[in-house]
């Protein structure tokens, strides 16, 4: 055993350059202050569903996957493709845009079929928990094989390129670019429009009634099925949103099982930030973003990102299981 | 789709319509009670004369080849039935997890990895570590996994079963991630030439070399029979009762004085273990490892077999283990579809029939009845549900 610990140790397997991660702090920062953002949107999503249904939709994943395709095609539609073209400002936008409703729709029409076909006989029936949990993954096994036999094959679709990042301002000599700007303020705009949803309309304060007491929710006259329902289709929309940063980011990002790791990120982001609970995601997700791309600078590699997240979400789990606000959709603050 | 694809489709959705319909008729007509009332009725003794010839027949499989079964000429049969008796081993192991503590283990592929690569360092000449002989390494692989089930278990046990199916998830990935990371685990690269049993044939050359099936199956069948034994075992113990309280309600069981972490943990332990042995039985008789084969899908087929066939019930997730394995080698122009169709077959089960195909039995209190029943010549009741069927009422999950 000694010997086996040694072997492991001795070799340079990991080396922490401090050198580049004092130079790239910033950069870093900011960068995954980006990447944060994309995952706090994933995150709404696994929040919503827990908060009022406390179910882990494995499947979501897979919701965010078929936006990212949904943006694909359309962006190819409208003649993007690997080579950057520059079309007026203006028509870029709105081109984006274009874009970025077909994803919502796909996204959000995928996760409503996934609660009527899967989730709802069993609603339907009491099942155990367990059941809901199988079927989750099985879910979005099915889904991911079918973009495979659909795709024929496991490669990723050809990069789309959206735009070519400018520099926009300098801050602590770094520059930002209008990449990071663009998803980052966009990304903070959904989520603010998404609590002040929760928290202010009449729908929001039927899913917090629901993720409160579904039984005192249903004799106050309250639709708990229309909620449900209601509750999926806004997560996959913020998905399909997040779909369509996500490729501007990773231009090469559509593959069929390019959700799964992502997923699992956004769920170490709610988690962190206190599942169940709206702005806990938002917190999570831009903190799991910095801190994976700390450990990426840190460590040298881009693989060492997925460790990291998944690192930190056990470190979580062990220390503060309810997460850095607290879990709770019901509690949110009116 | 091609004629080639459709045929083995139709096949293969009549096999499993056969199997399906056949454990439904047989649970709801009489003859299963009577089955089981004869089977129970036996002393312990008699029971096992009607078991050796069966597993004499189970173990000749490969030698016999029976013809509606083989998987030639597109696959070895004796390689297929070896995979297929791996596949039911790995669904023992994660049916201990999954079936009879309740806890959804969706990373097990890891603890298979783990068993894999405990086996390929210390038999592979590419590993610079010295060397021990293959079979010392099936016990060592199991030592080690258990190790990697309490680090994983402790901080996740503790909690909602939810985070443990999470956390498992991101344990398969991260395996993978760190075998490729890490230059001593080797890569793509990986390891040649690992170890096997001692044993040499007629002709001089290896017996269990990798390309003959037959030993590594019997070898297989052996473990199983040995696992068998040793979780039924525990299932008819103190810590059976407690998994199957566990499993059921575990406020309840909490309140009744089971000590619910513990017994937790040591259901993931074990049902690690189980896969770290059957990683490293993997590694022998394919004589190579590397980061390629423990991908996460893996993970999600080691589930559904234990879900296809009964979770909870040891015959059942044989079968399941067996039926996973053996579709892909038998059915070859699906075989790129195999994932697909277990991904379809996870939901529409889980829906229509979350029991499998042999349902678990409830044996809260079944030792004593059944000591008791035989003392006074009456076989056990048994209720064959499971813990993925509800309750009538009242169970809001």
């Amino acid at each position: 055993m000694h010997h086996l610990i040694t072997y492991l140790a001795d070799a340079p397997w990991i080396t922490f350059n401090t050198g580049a991660f004092s130079d790239q702090f910033w950069a870093s920062t900011f960068d995954g202050l980006t990447y944060g953002s994309i995952y706090a949107l994933v995150a709404m999503g696994y929040t919503l569903v827990y908060g009022v249904l406390q179910l882990i939709n494995f499947a979501h994943s897979e919701v965010f996957i078929v936006g990212v395709y949904a943006t694909v095609f359309a962006l190819n539609a409208m003649g993007f493709g690997p080579s950057p073209v520059y079309p007026p400002m203006v028509v870029l936008i709105i081109d984006l845009l274009v874009a970025m409703v077909a994803a919502m729709i796909a996204s959000g029409l995928t996760a409503l079929i996934l609660e009527r076909v899967a989730y709802r006989p069993l609603r339907k029936r009491n099942a155990p928990r367990l059941v809901f949990l199988i079927t989750a993954i099985g879910a979005s096994f099915t889904i991911q094989y079918l973009i495979f036999v659909w795709r024929g094959g496991s490669n990723a679709e050809p990069a789309t390129i959206m735009f070519v990042p400018d520099p926009v301002f300098e801050v602590f000599s770094t520059i930002i670019d209008s990449q990071q700007l663009t998803i980052f303020i966009a990304a903070i705009v959904l989520m603010v429009v998404t609590d002040q949803f929760i928290n202010r309309t009449k729908f929001g304060r039927g899913i917090r009634a629901v993720a409160q007491d579904p039984d005192t929710a249903t004799l106050m006259g309250v639709n708990k099925e229309r909620v449900i329902m209601l509750t999926f289709v806004i997560g996959g929309v913020l998905a399909g949103a997040a779909a369509l940063f996500y490729l501007m980011k990773v231009p090469q990002g559509a593959s069929f099982n390019g959700g799964f790791v992502l997923g699992i990120k956004a769920f170490a982001a709610a988690v962190l930030g206190g599942i169940g609970n709206i702005r806990g995601a938002l917190l999570g997700g831009l903190l799991l973003g910095v801190v994976s791309n700390y450990g990426v600078t840190l460590l040298g590699n881009s693989s060492w990102t997925d460790v990291v997240a998944f690192v930190v979400l056990v470190v979580v789990l062990m220390v503060r299981p309810t997460g850095l606000l607290g879990e709770s959709l019901g509690k949110a603050r009116v | 789709m091609t004629s080639d694809e459709i045929i083995d489709l139709v096949e293969m959705v009549v096999l499993v319509a056969v199997l399906v319909a056949v454990g439904k008729l047989f649970q709801r007509s009489k003859a299963s009670g009577r089955l089981g009332e004869w089977w129970n009725s036996k002393s312990r003794v008699e029971q096992w004369a009607w078991l050796v010839p069966l597993i004499a027949v189970v173990v000749l499989i490969p030698v016999i080849n029976p013809p509606f079964l083989t998987t030639e000429p597109g696959t070895n049969f004796p390689i297929t039935m070896f995979n297929c008796a791996l596949y039911a081993l790995v669904a023992l192991g994660l049916n201990v997890v999954v079936g009879q503590a309740g806890l959804l283990d969706l990373g097990y592929v890891g603890f298979f990895a783990v068993g894999a690569y405990v086996a390929a360092l210390f038999t592979s000449p590419d590993s610079q570590l010295s060397k021990i002989p293959y079979l010392w390494t099936l016990p060592l692989a199991m030592v080690v996994t258990m190790f990697f089930g309490v680090v994983l278990g402790t901080p996740t046990l503790r909690l909602r079963g939810d985070y443990l199916a999470i956390v498992t998830l991101g344990f398969g990935e991260i395996v993978r991630l760190l075998a490729t990371l890490m230059p001593p685990l080797k890569g793509n690269v990986g390891f040649q030439d690992v170890g096997h049993p001692p044993g040499t044939k007629a002709d001089g050359g290896a017996l269990f070399a990798n390309t003959n099936g037959t030993p590594w199956y019997m070898l297989t069948i052996g473990i199983i029979l040995i696992v068998l034994l040793l979780v039924g075992n525990l299932e008819r113990s103190r810590v059976g009762r407690a998994w199957v309280a566990i499993r059921e309600d575990e406020d309840a069981a909490e309140m009744m004085g089971v000590p619910v972490f513990k017994f937790k943990l040591w259901a993931f332990a074990i049902g690690a273990a189980i896969g770290g042995l059957s990683g490293s039985l993997f590694a022998g008789q394919v004589s190579f490892v590397n980061n390629q084969k423990f991908d996460v899908p893996t993970s999600v087929l080691f589930l559904a077999a234990v879900v296809l066939g009964g979770s909870g019930n040891k015959v059942g997730v044989l079968l399941g283990g067996f039926v996973i394995a053996y579709i892909p080698f038998r059915f070859t122009a699906l075989a790129s579809y195999k994932y697909l169709i277990f991904g379809v077959a996870l939901v529409v089960l889980m829906i229509f029939r979350p029991q499998g195909l042999l349902g678990a039995r409830q044996r809260l209190l079944a030792r004593g009845r059944q000591a008791y029943q035989r003392l006074i010549g009456r076989p056990e009741q048994l209720s064959s549900d499971s813990s993925l069927v509800a309750e009538k009422a009242g169970d809001s999950a």
